[in-house]
């Protein structure tokens, strides 16, 4: 039981760290724009659609292929806030959710025209092969993964804490109003970062693809699983995304082995209540007072 | 004013009346058999498979000069493996369409509904993949399930053969979606083998939604017991087995109850990890059954590939093919009501073998559902020793 535990504990680690990263885009986008992007799930799906084009059609490797997904995922996210969310001048906010809602579905239609509905998968070497851990194995896939989130998440966070570009995304994220009055271009920052959201979906949806079975209706699911996660973390807060989706998915894969698979999305939900009615803004949110 | 409202009901009527009876052919003219395939969606392989059974038989007799000399069209819709769609497809089919035959869809899960709909119009329904317990429980008189045996009988030649080992197996694992086709066989097994004292040590159903396996096949492996039974479709066939290559955990015998008997959709996966993996079958590429080298030898020259790519969906869906075609010899009529009569009474012979059916459509004195093993790149009989190719490699060998 001990070492089955374990294994759950260590591999729900390791699949956090995927969600952390298709999170992140989200709560991204949020901090600097204060939009909803519910099209972030359709986004991964986009992403896993074109790592599946790149694999069946020319052999590229799923991680190979992200230097080709992610910077086309950014131009794609580009355009799409110029042409979709910029317009958007008043109740934004709510606005957003049924631009971006709209957004998914448009994406949904187009992959089931191109694709149809059926199920794909990335059938990668490293999806059966493992390694030894602890005296139990974990797939490599999952390993490579989690690789993947590290250096893309520790990427993003030398950008926002290292670089010129990043205090202005931060100063943005801070206070959008103040930000444009210091003479931070505020609409280049929300175009770049929504760039930047779209571009780790490329990468999230990547990994998602070689270890989960996807059409273009799966994005539901996961849109449904990313907004928990930044909830659960804290609108816009990066760090709070990344310890959110720990915290899920380690507490789903032990509560499948301590109590059932089938109870384990529950007891993260009595989780996320309970944090939710001392910490309403979340683990790492920030309590905004509004002026009505 | 009351003979214009009498005028609309009786034009009313008389539409009413042209849409509640079958449609019936010319005298020799051409006719169309509608069938609603899951051409996307869960389904996809399977229907596709169907769809090339159903191609070929309809070439065949075409090729004979028809089912009772009418040239054989066929019309498929695709229902994306909806329940919601396969009974809007066979509304649409018979009521807007007036195809003059029915068959039937892919699974348990989409006949069930789509019977409803087609016995409601009085149209015979012999169906491929239909077999659950509550296809039969209704009672309905228009259904024809054309495979060898009941669905929950599928696992019992397996059975049989855990239970003739010797030394026999300690413990069973089972897991299984809740589909009306998976859960009763994997039940029934799991009864038999209880009842013989064989342990099981986990035993647990999973959505039929396409989900994250991984709990599952995690708790699978983890029981290491000596028999794995898994009531899967193709995707968590595939899924189960890669998690236990890549965790190392080989049991001894391992049987899914649909996966490996896809063919190509399968082995193409795996490569030679497929070798011992077992599945009920009642078709084989080699079995000697009434018409079967000649349905494989046609399905090669259409489709391609090889004897082992034939997915069984594609000789169940020939059969039903098949056993229409003798039903409409016997009933001298393609009349929907005649053929109704005629499949309730006799026997059948097709690729699967002699079949005939009860009052509730469910299979009667069939040949039997068999264990096919992947050795060395196909599927073969291995049990019975009747019809077995070769004998059960047992214990399955390592993973690659």
């Amino acid at each position: 039981m001990a070492s089955q535990l374990l294994q759950a504990a260590v591999l729900g680690v390791l699949t956090g760290g995927v969600y952390a990263l298709m999170a992140s885009g989200l709560t991204l986008i949020f901090g600097v724009m204060r939009i909803i992007n519910v099209g972030q799930g359709a986004l991964v799906i986009l992403g896993a659609y074109l790592s599946f084009v790149l694999f069946n059609t020319w052999h590229i490797d799923p991680f190979l292929g992200l230097l080709v997904t992610m910077p086309a995922m950014f131009l794609i996210g580009v355009v799409l806030e110029l042409v979709f969310i910029r317009p958007l001048k008043t109740d934004r906010e709510s606005l957003s959710v049924l631009v971006t809602y709209a957004l998914a579905l448009g994406i949904e239609g187009v992959l089931g025209f191109v694709f149809t509905a059926n199920y794909r998968e990335l059938s990668v070497w490293y999806d059966t092969a493992s390694v030894p851990l602890f005296g139990f194995r974990i797939t490599l896939v999952y390993v490579f993964g989690f690789a993947l989130c590290l250096a893309i998440l520790g990427a993003l966070f030398l950008v926002l804490y290292r670089t010129t570009f990043g205090a202005a995304i931060r100063a943005t994220m801070l206070n959008r109003t103040a930000a444009q009055l210091i003479g931070i271009d505020v609409e280049g920052v929300s175009a770049v970062a929504f760039g930047i959201g779209m571009a780790t979906a490329a990468a999230g949806g990547a990994v998602f693809g070689i270890t989960t079975a996807f059409n273009p209706n799966s994005h539901y699911d996961l849109i449904s699983r990313l907004l928990t996660v930044i909830v659960l973390g804290g609108l816009g807060s990066l760090r709070g995304a990344v310890v959110a989706a720990l915290i899920m998915l380690v507490t789903q894969d032990v509560a499948s082995v301590i109590i059932a698979p089938e109870w384990s999305a529950f007891v993260f939900f009595v989780i996320l209540v309970a944090v939710l009615l001392v910490r309403p803004e979340g683990l790492y949110g920030v309590r905004v007072r509004e002026r009505i | 004013m009351r003979r214009p409202l009498l005028t609309l009901f009786a034009a009313f009527g008389l539409i009413l009346t042209a849409c509640g009876s079958s449609s019936s052919p010319t005298q020799a003219g051409p006719i169309t058999i509608g069938v609603s395939l899951s051409l996307t969606g869960d389904f996809s392989s399977d229907g596709k498979a169907l769809q090339q059974g159903y191609d070929l038989w309809a070439a065949d007799v075409n090729a004979r000069g028809g089912l009772l000399g009418h040239h054989v069209n066929m019309k498929y819709v695709d229902d994306a493996s909806s329940v919601q769609q396969v009974q809007t497809n066979y509304q649409n089919l018979i009521t807007v369409d007036r195809v003059n035959l029915v068959f039937g869809p892919f699974s348990s899960k989409l006949t069930i509904p789509a019977s409803t709909v087609v016995d409601r119009y009085s149209y015979a329904f012999p169906e491929p993949a239909g077999g659950g317990p509550d296809v039969f429980k209704r009672g309905l008189r228009s259904i024809f399930f054309v495979q060898p045996a009941a669905v929950e009988d599928n696992l019992v030649s397996y059975t049989k053969w855990i239970l003739s080992l010797s030394p026999r197996p300690a413990t069973v694992a089972y897991a299984t979606e809740d589909d009306p086709f998976t859960q009763p066989q994997v039940d029934k097994a799991k009864a038999l083998l209880d009842a013989a004292g064989v342990t099981s040590v986990y035993y647990k159903t999973y959505s039929s939604e396409p989900i994250d396996w991984t709990p599952y096949a995690q708790a699978v492996a983890h029981s290491q017991a000596d028999v794995v039974i898994l009531g899967t479709q193709l995707p968590d066939a595939l899924a189960f087995v890669k998690y236990f290559i890549s965790h190392q955990y080989n049991p001894k015998t391992i049987i899914e109850t649909t996966g490996p008997d896809q063919g190509a959709d399968f082995s193409g996966k795996l490569g030679a990890n497929t070798e011992g993996i077992m599945v009920p079958a009642g078709w084989t590429a080699a079995a000697t059954a009434y018409g079967n080298d000649t349905f494989v030898s046609k399905f090669i020259a259409k489709f391609g590939g090889k004897a082992s790519d034939i997915s069984a969906d594609a000789a169940e869906a020939y059969s039903v093919g098949q056993v229409v075609d003798q039903a409409a010899s016997k009933a001298n009529s393609i009349e929907n009501a005649k053929l109704i009569d005629a499949l309730h009474s006799g026997t059948y012979n097709t690729v699967q073998g002699p079949m005939s059916f009860d009052s509730t459509g469910k299979p009667q004195g069939g040949v039997g559902v068999y264990i096919e093993q992947w050795q060395g790149g196909e599927p073969v009989f291995a049990y019975p020793s009747s019809v077995a190719k070769k004998p059960p490699e047992y214990p399955k060998p390592a993973w690659h």
